[in-house]
């Protein structure tokens, strides 16, 4: 901004449009290409494709992602101190896909063990509440 | 004294320019665009929160719904068209965005009736997008009865051979891999899930499709589609301002219309990865 001509970044514009369409349309060829719609059937043993595919679509998205944040909402020419307070803390999610899916994964495997569970009738009289919080005469269901 | 006056002045002067009494702005973002930036932020968190839970729960399903199957309905009678209408509703999105863009070019050569115009074509974009997702919950709801709590969308875990048809896709007789999905159709107003024959010998019904699902679904999709409801109101609010001369006379080159592209390239970003963990994957 202000250091490009009015023609200039006019033409950026609809240049970034191109871009966003061209790389929509890969996506969903790719994601197509991955399912098996594009004549190619992957095999019962083709799981690395999919992650490939998965992988590509991810990467490509997050290109999508940083070109609408720097391109479009400007981020590029704020100053670093707001590009950092913005982006930086975005960082914390890493975490939070990486436990939450580690999570979805463990209940995956627990998911029969959780069922039995589930269906184990519990008698109050014989639990045993010592040491515990859990007063079976006291609770009473809000 | 003369000289003190002076004084005086230079050190109230001074001190205006200081961080800590306003005179400076910080990040040289003037607060209501420095506030939106962080709103943004705080909103992006609200939505990641939401897709992990997405990712997480089919992370914690045996089998999921396929993307390419649940949404291949288009209007006009299209059928087995996979991921083509959710294309259109993307481009939808891009489109405006970059019409915003404009508009916010244009407000920065405080050009009045560029702006109005630009924003007008963003607005038509936006009500574009509600309308196709509104078809789009129609279809799911209506048609392929598919709710918060029922999801009639399965796949089959082993392969097999159907025992009857249900006179829309399937037919009696027909054969199906492990990985195969379907969708369980309403006969006046109950679900009939078909009865087949798995390959060991076992003959089993249709299973309904992870409940979590369809929760996820109308939950996600309708606070990005609210998102981009407020966002079209918001933005008939500011053309009808920009229109009225209102931002003329801030001259500070259209600042809010700027913050409304911010908010409105938000919701774009937002669909990337909606499109991305919905449609994509």
């Amino acid at each position: 901004m202000g250091h490009k001509s009015y023609e200039e970044s006019i033409k950026d514009v609809y240049k970034g449009l191109v871009l966003l369409a061209v790389v929509t349309l890969i996506e969903v060829g790719i994601s197509l290409f991955g399912k098996g719609h594009l004549g190619y059937q992957p095999g019962e043993n083709m799981t690395w494709l999919l992650a490939i595919v998965a992988i590509g679509l991810i990467v490509l998205s997050l290109y999508k992602a940083y070109f609408i944040i720097y391109e479009f909402m400007h981020m590029g020419s704020e100053v670093q101190g707001l590009r950092m307070t913005v982006l930086l803390p975005c960082l914390l999610l890493v975490w939070a896909i990486i436990a939450f899916f580690q999570e979805g994964n463990s209940w995956f495997e627990r998911r029969d063990l959780i069922k039995q569970k589930n269906e184990r009738s519990v008698d109050d009289k014989k639990v045993n509440v010592q040491g515990s919080l859990y007063q079976p005469e006291e609770t009473f269901i809000l | 004294m003369a000289t003190d006056t002076i004084a005086h002045e230079e050190e109230i002067q001074e001190r205006q320019d200081d961080h800590w009494s306003g005179g400076k702005e910080p990040f040289k973002a003037s607060y209501g665009k420095l506030m939106m930036w962080y709103f943004l932020l705080s909103d992006a968190f609200t939505f990641a929160g939401f897709l992990i839970a997405y990712g997480t729960l089919r992370f914690s399903s045996a089998t999921w719904p396929v993307p390419d199957f649940v949404f291949s309905t288009a209007p006009f009678g299209i059928h087995h068209a996979p991921l083509i209408f959710v294309t259109v509703m993307s481009f939808l999105l891009i489109i405006s965005s970059v019409t915003m863009v404009r508009g916010v070019q244009e407000g920065h050569r405080e050009n009045k009736r560029g702006v109005v115009f630009w924003m007008f074509l963003t607005i038509l974009g936006g009500i574009g997008f509600l309308s196709c997702q509104a078809w789009e919950w129609n279809n799911l709801i209506n048609k392929e009865h598919m709710t918060v709590t029922v999801n009639p969308f399965g796949t089959h875990v082993e392969s097999g051979q159907y025992m009857e048809g249900d006179g829309h896709d399937i037919n009696k007789g027909d054969t199906f891999k492990a990985g195969d999905s379907y969708l369980i159709h309403q006969h006046n107003g109950e679900f009939t899930p078909l009865k087949y024959q798995t390959t060991g010998g076992e003959i089993k019904e249709q299973e309904f499709g992870p409940k979590a699902f369809g929760a996820l679904f109308f939950f996600i999709t309708g606070f990005h589609g609210f998102h981009v409801l407020s966002g079209v109101v918001f933005l008939i609010i500011i053309m009808i301002n920009a229109a009225s001369g209102l931002y003329v006379k801030r001259r500070n080159g259209y600042e809010m219309v700027e913050k409304m592209g911010l908010y409105w390239h938000f919701v774009d970003l937002v669909w990337v990865f909606v499109f991305l963990v919905f449609y994509l994957l």
